[in-house]
């Protein structure tokens, strides 16, 4: 099993023509860590983590495992918030075989390791299904396992439970908190969730409100697994991070305000 | 739970009634629709003469002898053929043309001009010409044929690249795809519809082109029988010609459905 790979991320900034979405982004990140990005919507989040995956050029330094990132890679894979990305014409199984096919592994082996992610994540009984037969959130496992087959060092999150009801999105947070330590990778997780990030990160990185988004607080979440949300320390860093988005929201907020009424003035 | 299997059988009843009318109605409403339509006819052809509109009867009595002295079938066959040969040349080329002109912006910016120009000519404006420089044989009939195929199939199939979601593209590229896998394992299965839909239309619009280019040059063919009908007065054999036209229509656009259904079902 790939284990996890460090990212390091030195001063990256990100623009789209003369707007600056991201600037002056640092961080570590640990081999096998588990980092959520949180932050009020808009704010760059997505954005960052398209970055890593290698679908946007950056400023700065940015490396996965010591090396330069130049584009997407199979190091790194990616799961998306829609379910869109998985190929309607293809059977789960295709789907889920797609990375080893391009690759050229034989199909006895391909067949062999499908089998097993998609155990993994719990889709046996669907594997020769499409998906449109499927519903949201065993879309979403599928999408996962079409990630891990490649065994990706790093395993880059876009709200991927977003459009789930709470309940699927619950038993995928407590399936998605097994399959990281039954892989060891590590995974960039964007949620505006932050129940979720409380019940899943390492650490929680909550980022200022863009334009020009970086850093605002790092937090070490250091819960013993499985977390609960009744638990009070779980409570506690739960209304922290509550208290710095709401100060972000409420300070982009009086700067949009102040902005327009500048505009109005001119 | 009496009541409840009461009750589902009661709507399982409902629906095979329903569903049985609905077949009913499938074949019948069509069947009324078409012999009203014969009755309209001929009460209209007992008002005026047989050269300005023949009756149904004579129409048929005029295909039976088209199809006993076997020129209905040369006909139909030399049309069929012609429609075939050129439509099919024109889907083959027209479907890698339009993948690569929608996928590359340089092949697309060379060919725009002249496909954003010739678009505007119907084939019919290129008949002399086709039959100047290509002779009266069967190349002119299937080189326009082919024309009219392949603008409405690369058209198509550059509105389905332009529409592929490009979430799709960067998954596939961080799974490992490289740009011929992304094109050949995304990008061209999600743009079968729309070249399906090309090749549909096109196959509509050959059967005008094969009529046009039939009528100026050709001694067979559907076109030719309508045309040469006219040195003879015989306006019933006009008559066959059409409604051949439209049953050999009718015919390869279900044959096409189905062969598709079929074949692509997983892209469509």
């Amino acid at each position: 099993m790939g284990n996890g790979a460090s990212i390091t991320l030195s001063q990256v900034g990100i623009s789209f023509g003369v707007a600056q979405i991201v600037s002056g982004f640092s961080l570590d990140i640990r081999p096998g860590e588990f980092i959520c990005l949180l932050g009020p919507s808009g704010c760059g989040k997505s954005t960052l983590l398209n970055a890593i995956a290698g679908f946007l050029p950056v400023t700065g330094t940015m490396t996965v495992a010591g090396k330069p990132v130049v584009g997407p890679g199979i190091d790194r894979g990616v799961v998306f918030q829609s379910s869109e990305v998985l190929f309607p014409w293809l059977t789960i199984r295709q789907n889920v075989e797609y990375g080893l096919r391009l690759r050229g592994v034989p199909s006895q082996v391909r067949r062999q390791k499908a089998d097993h992610y998609i155990g993994l994540v719990g889709l046996s009984h669907a594997a020769e299904r499409f998906p449109a037969q499927l519903s949201g959130g065993m879309r979403q496992r599928a999408q996962i396992a079409r990630v891990l087959i490649n065994e990706p060092a790093v395993v880059l999150m876009d709200e991927p439970f977003g459009a789930l009801d709470a309940q699927t999105r619950e038993v995928l947070q407590e399936e998605l908190d097994r399959i990281w330590r039954a892989t060891g990778c590590t995974i960039v997780f964007v949620t505006h969730d932050i129940w979720e990030a409380v019940l899943l990160a390492d650490r929680v990185v909550v980022m200022t409100a863009g334009p020009a988004a970086g850093i605002k607080s790092v937090k070490e979440v250091g819960l013993s697994h499985p977390r609960d949300q009744a638990d009070p320390a779980a409570l506690e860093i739960f209304r922290q991070l509550r208290d710095e988005i709401g100060a972000e929201v409420t300070r982009a907020l009086a700067q949009q305000g102040l902005s327009s009424r500048k505009e109005a003035a001119e | 739970m009496t009541y409840i299997t009461n009750g589902s059988s009661k709507m399982i009843a409902t629906r095979i009634r329903s569903l049985s009318m609905e077949q009913i109605g499938r074949f019948l409403l069509p069947a009324i629709s078409i012999s009203g339509g014969l009755l309209l006819w001929h009460v209209c052809s007992l008002m005026t003469s047989p050269l300005f509109l023949p009756s149904p009867l004579m129409v048929w009595n005029a295909a039976v002898e088209m199809a006993l002295d076997g020129s209905l079938a040369a006909s139909v066959w030399a049309s069929g053929t012609r429609i075939f040969a050129g439509w099919a040349a024109g889907v083959a080329l027209g479907v890698p043309l339009g993948l690569f002109m929608g996928r590359f912006r340089t092949v697309r910016m060379l060919v725009d001009p002249y496909i954003e120009f010739f678009r505007f000519i119907p084939p019919i404006a290129f008949v002399t010409l086709a039959v100047i420089w290509l002779g009266p044989g069967e190349l002119t009939k299937i080189a326009l044929i082919f024309y009219t195929t392949i603008f409405i199939v690369t058209l198509n199939t550059i509105a389905g690249v332009e529409s592929v979601n490009p979430l799709r593209l960067q998954a596939a590229r961080s799974l490992g795809a490289n740009q011929r896998q992304e094109m050949t394992s995304i990008i061209l299965p999600s743009t079968v519809p729309f070249m399906v839909t090309g090749a549909r239309i096109a196959m509509g619009n050959s059967f005008l082109t094969v009529v046009s280019a039939e009528i100026v040059s050709a001694q067979q063919g559907l076109g030719a029988t309508i045309w040469t009908a006219r040195n003879f007065a015989r306006t019933d054999w006009v008559f066959v010609g059409i409604i051949a036209l439209g049953c050999l229509g009718f015919l390869f656009d279900r044959i096409f459905r189905i062969v598709t259904q079929k074949t692509l079902k997983r892209f469509l």
